[in-house]
Protein backbone atom coordinates (compact mmCIF):
# COMPACT_ATOMS: atom_id res chain seq x y z
CA UNK A 1 0.00 0.00 0.00
CA UNK A 2 2.72 2.70 0.78
CA UNK A 3 3.54 3.42 -2.73
CA UNK A 4 4.11 6.15 -4.34
CA UNK A 5 0.89 7.54 -5.33
CA UNK A 6 0.23 7.44 -1.44
CA UNK A 7 3.20 9.93 -0.43
CA UNK A 8 2.05 12.39 -3.36
CA UNK A 9 -1.09 12.36 -1.86
CA UNK A 10 -0.24 13.30 2.00
CA UNK A 11 2.01 16.08 0.14
CA UNK A 12 -0.41 17.24 -2.17
CA UNK A 13 -2.76 17.39 1.16
CA UNK A 14 -0.27 19.77 2.95
CA UNK A 15 -0.05 22.10 -0.24
CA UNK A 16 -3.87 22.97 0.33
CA UNK A 17 -3.96 23.20 3.88
CA UNK A 18 -0.70 25.50 3.02
CA UNK A 19 -2.46 27.20 0.18
CA UNK A 20 -5.39 27.62 2.05
CA UNK A 21 -3.60 29.05 5.58
CA UNK A 22 -1.98 31.75 2.83
CA UNK A 23 -5.70 32.42 1.62
CA UNK A 24 -7.38 32.69 4.72
CA UNK A 25 -4.86 33.81 7.14
CA UNK A 26 -4.00 37.56 8.00
CA UNK A 27 -1.57 36.88 11.14
CA UNK A 28 1.96 37.22 9.56
CA UNK A 29 3.41 34.66 11.71
CA UNK A 30 -0.09 32.63 10.38
CA UNK A 31 1.10 33.02 7.13
CA UNK A 32 4.87 32.01 7.63
CA UNK A 33 3.46 28.77 8.78
CA UNK A 34 1.83 27.98 5.89
CA UNK A 35 4.67 28.85 4.24
CA UNK A 36 6.66 26.31 6.36
CA UNK A 37 3.82 24.10 5.77
CA UNK A 38 4.39 24.18 1.53
CA UNK A 39 7.99 23.91 1.65
CA UNK A 40 7.91 21.04 3.85
CA UNK A 41 5.19 19.36 1.55
CA UNK A 42 7.93 19.92 -1.47
CA UNK A 43 10.88 18.48 0.22
CA UNK A 44 8.84 15.13 1.26
CA UNK A 45 8.09 15.32 -2.30
CA UNK A 46 11.86 15.28 -3.30
CA UNK A 47 12.56 12.84 -1.21
CA UNK A 48 9.77 10.10 -2.45
CA UNK A 49 10.87 10.50 -6.29
CA UNK A 50 14.53 9.86 -5.03
CA UNK A 51 13.64 7.02 -3.41
CA UNK A 52 11.33 5.88 -6.76
CA UNK A 53 13.93 6.35 -8.78
CA UNK A 54 16.78 5.10 -6.87
CA UNK A 55 18.64 8.05 -6.92
CA UNK A 56 20.87 9.59 -4.08
CA UNK A 57 19.96 13.71 -5.90
CA UNK A 58 16.56 14.11 -4.85
CA UNK A 59 17.80 13.57 -1.36
CA UNK A 60 20.60 15.94 -1.88
CA UNK A 61 17.69 19.02 -3.25
CA UNK A 62 15.95 18.43 -0.08
CA UNK A 63 19.08 19.03 2.31
CA UNK A 64 19.67 22.28 0.40
CA UNK A 65 15.97 22.74 0.40
CA UNK A 66 15.77 22.39 4.59
CA UNK A 67 18.89 24.98 4.78
CA UNK A 68 17.54 27.67 2.27
CA UNK A 69 13.94 27.30 4.66
CA UNK A 70 15.71 27.61 7.51
CA UNK A 71 17.25 31.76 6.50
CA UNK A 72 14.29 32.22 4.99
CA UNK A 73 12.33 31.94 8.30
CA UNK A 74 15.12 33.68 10.20
CA UNK A 75 14.78 36.81 7.92
CA UNK A 76 11.29 36.57 7.81
CA UNK A 77 10.77 36.48 11.61
CA UNK A 78 13.04 39.41 11.75
CA UNK A 79 10.91 41.33 9.10
CA UNK A 80 7.65 40.57 11.53
CA UNK A 81 9.77 41.55 14.41
CA UNK A 82 10.19 45.22 12.86
CA UNK A 83 6.76 45.67 11.23
CA UNK A 84 5.35 44.67 15.34
CA UNK A 85 7.63 47.19 16.31
CA UNK A 86 6.64 49.88 14.03
CA UNK A 87 3.03 49.16 13.80
CA UNK A 88 2.66 47.00 17.46
CA UNK A 89 0.22 44.87 15.35
CA UNK A 90 1.33 41.12 13.49
CA UNK A 91 -1.95 41.92 11.37
CA UNK A 92 -0.43 42.54 7.07
CA UNK A 93 -4.27 44.22 6.40
CA UNK A 94 -2.43 47.03 9.43
CA UNK A 95 0.79 47.39 7.37
CA UNK A 96 -0.56 50.45 5.21
CA UNK A 97 2.21 52.14 4.59
CA UNK A 98 4.39 48.77 2.57
CA UNK A 99 1.30 49.17 -0.12
CA UNK A 100 3.05 52.01 -1.80
CA UNK B 1 3.42 -2.89 9.62
CA UNK B 2 4.68 0.31 6.98
CA UNK B 3 0.98 0.74 6.41
CA UNK B 4 0.12 1.35 10.12
CA UNK B 5 3.24 3.71 10.41
CA UNK B 6 2.18 5.30 7.31
CA UNK B 7 -1.65 5.92 7.98
CA UNK B 8 -0.58 7.03 11.62
CA UNK B 9 2.33 9.43 10.43
CA UNK B 10 -0.23 10.98 7.36
CA UNK B 11 -3.13 11.78 10.44
CA UNK B 12 -0.13 12.89 12.78
CA UNK B 13 1.12 15.33 10.29
CA UNK B 14 -2.25 16.69 8.21
CA UNK B 15 -3.98 17.06 11.59
CA UNK B 16 -1.03 19.11 13.03
CA UNK B 17 -0.61 21.34 10.35
CA UNK B 18 -4.23 22.17 10.23
CA UNK B 19 -4.01 22.87 13.85
CA UNK B 20 -1.30 25.01 13.53
CA UNK B 21 -3.19 27.16 11.22
CA UNK B 22 -6.53 26.83 13.41
CA UNK B 23 -5.74 27.05 16.56
CA UNK B 24 -6.72 29.70 18.89
CA UNK B 25 -3.94 30.23 20.64
CA UNK B 26 -0.69 31.03 18.22
CA UNK B 27 1.81 29.36 20.46
CA UNK B 28 0.06 26.34 20.32
CA UNK B 29 0.04 26.82 17.00
CA UNK B 30 3.96 26.68 16.92
CA UNK B 31 3.85 23.81 19.05
CA UNK B 32 1.29 22.17 16.73
CA UNK B 33 3.60 23.33 13.19
CA UNK B 34 6.74 21.17 15.11
CA UNK B 35 4.94 17.92 15.47
CA UNK B 36 3.96 18.20 11.80
CA UNK B 37 7.45 19.00 10.65
CA UNK B 38 8.47 15.69 13.12
CA UNK B 39 5.52 13.83 11.06
CA UNK B 40 7.23 14.49 8.09
CA UNK B 41 10.76 13.68 9.46
CA UNK B 42 8.89 10.20 10.30
CA UNK B 43 8.08 9.88 6.69
CA UNK B 44 11.53 10.23 5.27
CA UNK B 45 12.63 7.26 7.69
CA UNK B 46 9.88 5.29 6.23
CA UNK B 47 11.67 6.60 2.54
CA UNK B 48 14.91 4.73 3.71
CA UNK B 49 16.19 8.33 4.37
CA UNK B 50 17.66 8.35 7.87
CA UNK B 51 20.42 11.37 6.88
CA UNK B 52 17.46 13.40 5.46
CA UNK B 53 15.16 12.84 8.49
CA UNK B 54 17.83 13.68 10.60
CA UNK B 55 18.45 16.92 8.91
CA UNK B 56 15.05 17.96 9.61
CA UNK B 57 14.71 17.06 13.00
CA UNK B 58 17.92 19.34 13.98
CA UNK B 59 17.05 21.77 11.24
CA UNK B 60 13.36 22.29 11.54
CA UNK B 61 12.15 20.83 14.82
CA UNK B 62 15.18 22.17 16.77
CA UNK B 63 16.42 25.67 14.95
CA UNK B 64 13.10 27.04 13.24
CA UNK B 65 10.51 25.87 16.00
CA UNK B 66 11.97 26.83 18.85
CA UNK B 67 12.91 30.32 16.73
CA UNK B 68 8.83 30.36 15.73
CA UNK B 69 8.03 29.95 19.62
CA UNK B 70 10.72 32.58 20.69
CA UNK B 71 9.06 35.40 18.22
CA UNK B 72 5.29 34.37 19.33
CA UNK B 73 6.15 34.97 22.79
CA UNK B 74 8.18 37.97 21.95
CA UNK B 75 5.37 40.09 19.88
CA UNK B 76 2.40 38.70 22.09
CA UNK B 77 -0.76 40.65 21.79
CA UNK B 78 -4.32 40.83 22.16
CA UNK B 79 -5.14 40.55 18.48
CA UNK B 80 -3.41 37.37 18.55
CA UNK B 81 -6.19 35.65 20.20
CA UNK B 82 -9.07 37.43 18.01
CA UNK B 83 -10.18 35.61 14.96
CA UNK B 84 -11.56 37.89 13.08
CA UNK B 85 -10.87 36.51 9.74
CA UNK B 86 -14.58 37.25 7.69
CA UNK B 87 -16.93 34.07 6.34
CA UNK B 88 -16.37 35.27 2.82
CA UNK B 89 -12.71 34.62 2.72
CA UNK B 90 -12.67 31.84 4.46
CA UNK B 91 -14.94 29.80 1.89
CA UNK B 92 -13.07 31.50 -0.85
CA UNK B 93 -9.81 29.85 0.89
CA UNK B 94 -11.15 26.34 1.46
CA UNK B 95 -12.88 25.98 -2.34
CA UNK B 96 -9.73 27.61 -3.92
CA UNK B 97 -7.63 24.91 -2.19
CA UNK B 98 -10.10 22.38 -2.68
CA UNK B 99 -10.11 22.97 -6.15
CA UNK B 100 -6.78 22.49 -6.43
CA UNK B 101 -6.23 19.78 -4.76
CA UNK B 102 -8.75 17.90 -6.87
CA UNK B 103 -7.60 19.42 -9.66
CA UNK B 104 -4.17 18.40 -8.95
CA UNK B 105 -5.14 14.97 -7.66
CA UNK B 106 -6.94 13.88 -10.97
CA UNK B 107 -3.86 14.75 -13.11
CA UNK B 108 -1.86 12.45 -10.78
CA UNK B 109 -4.14 9.32 -10.51
CA UNK B 110 -4.84 9.60 -14.21
CA UNK B 111 -0.93 9.75 -14.60
CA UNK B 112 1.57 7.06 -14.49
CA UNK B 113 2.45 7.49 -11.43
CA UNK B 114 -0.79 6.41 -10.10
CA UNK B 115 0.61 2.45 -9.87
CA UNK B 116 4.32 3.24 -9.60
CA UNK B 117 6.64 0.85 -7.27
CA UNK B 118 9.40 2.29 -5.48
CA UNK B 119 12.71 0.90 -6.97
CA UNK B 120 15.35 -1.57 -4.81
CA UNK B 121 16.68 0.64 -1.76
CA UNK B 122 19.27 1.74 -1.94
CA UNK B 123 22.89 1.42 -0.14
CA UNK B 124 25.34 3.04 1.73
CA UNK B 125 23.43 6.68 1.43
CA UNK B 126 25.19 8.55 3.92
CA UNK B 127 28.42 7.98 2.15
CA UNK B 128 26.89 9.05 -1.28
CA UNK B 129 24.93 12.32 0.05
CA UNK B 130 29.30 12.92 1.38
CA UNK B 131 30.52 12.18 -1.91
CA UNK B 132 27.95 14.18 -4.12
CA UNK B 133 28.32 17.29 -1.39
CA UNK B 134 32.42 17.52 -1.56
CA UNK B 135 32.36 16.66 -5.01
CA UNK B 136 30.24 17.64 -7.38
CA UNK B 137 27.99 19.81 -5.19
CA UNK B 138 30.95 21.62 -3.70
CA UNK B 139 30.34 25.19 -4.81
CA UNK B 140 26.83 24.71 -4.12
CA UNK B 141 27.72 24.03 -0.50
CA UNK B 142 30.08 26.84 -0.23
CA UNK B 143 27.24 29.02 -1.88
CA UNK B 144 25.14 27.74 1.30
CA UNK B 145 27.46 28.77 3.65
CA UNK B 146 27.62 31.68 2.84
CA UNK B 147 23.59 32.37 1.92
CA UNK B 148 23.07 31.17 5.52
CA UNK B 149 25.94 33.53 7.24
CA UNK B 150 24.51 36.67 5.36
CA UNK B 151 20.90 35.61 6.62
CA UNK B 152 21.83 35.45 9.57
CA UNK B 153 23.80 38.72 9.59
CA UNK B 154 20.74 40.29 7.31
CA UNK B 155 18.12 38.76 10.54
CA UNK B 156 20.37 40.34 13.26
CA UNK B 157 20.93 43.41 11.83
CA UNK B 158 17.47 44.29 10.68
CA UNK B 159 16.31 43.53 14.32
CA UNK B 160 18.61 45.40 15.48
CA UNK B 161 16.54 48.35 18.00
CA UNK B 162 18.10 51.77 17.29
CA UNK B 163 19.37 54.08 20.12
CA UNK B 164 17.43 56.72 20.63
CA UNK B 165 20.34 59.13 19.36
CA UNK B 166 19.98 57.13 16.25
CA UNK B 167 16.03 58.05 15.99
CA UNK B 168 16.70 61.97 16.15
CA UNK B 169 17.68 61.20 12.61
CA UNK B 170 14.39 59.92 11.61
CA UNK B 171 12.49 62.84 9.46
CA UNK B 172 9.78 63.11 12.30
CA UNK B 173 7.63 64.74 9.27
CA UNK B 174 7.16 61.15 7.97
CA UNK B 175 4.50 59.14 8.85
CA UNK B 176 6.18 55.81 8.99
CA UNK B 177 7.62 57.28 12.31
CA UNK B 178 4.67 58.46 13.91
CA UNK B 179 5.04 55.29 16.43
CA UNK B 180 8.39 55.05 16.92
CA UNK B 181 8.33 59.30 17.49
CA UNK B 182 5.19 58.22 20.44
CA UNK B 183 7.32 55.49 21.97
CA UNK B 184 10.35 57.76 22.45
CA UNK B 185 7.33 60.81 24.01
CA UNK B 186 6.14 57.64 25.73
CA UNK B 187 9.94 56.79 26.99
CA UNK B 188 10.40 60.07 28.04
CA UNK B 189 7.33 60.66 30.48
CA UNK B 190 8.52 57.63 31.81
CA UNK B 191 11.99 58.94 32.43
CA UNK B 192 10.36 61.93 33.81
Amino acid sequence: MTELINYITVSLILVGIGVYGLIVKRNAIRMIFAIEIIANAANLNLVVFSRYLGDIQGQIFALFAIAIAAAEVAVGLAIIIIAYRLYKDIDVSEYKYLRG
Amino acid sequence: MADVAFIGLSVLTVGSAIFALESREIVYGAIALAISMLGIAGFFILLDSPFVAMFQIIVYVGAVAVLVIFIVMLVRTESLFSVDVDRGRRIAGLIFSLLMMVGIGVLLFSSLFSNAEFSPVMEKIVNKIGNEMLTYYSPVFILLGLTLAGSIIGALSLARREDSDHRDQMSPASPQYENLNLDKKNEEQEHA
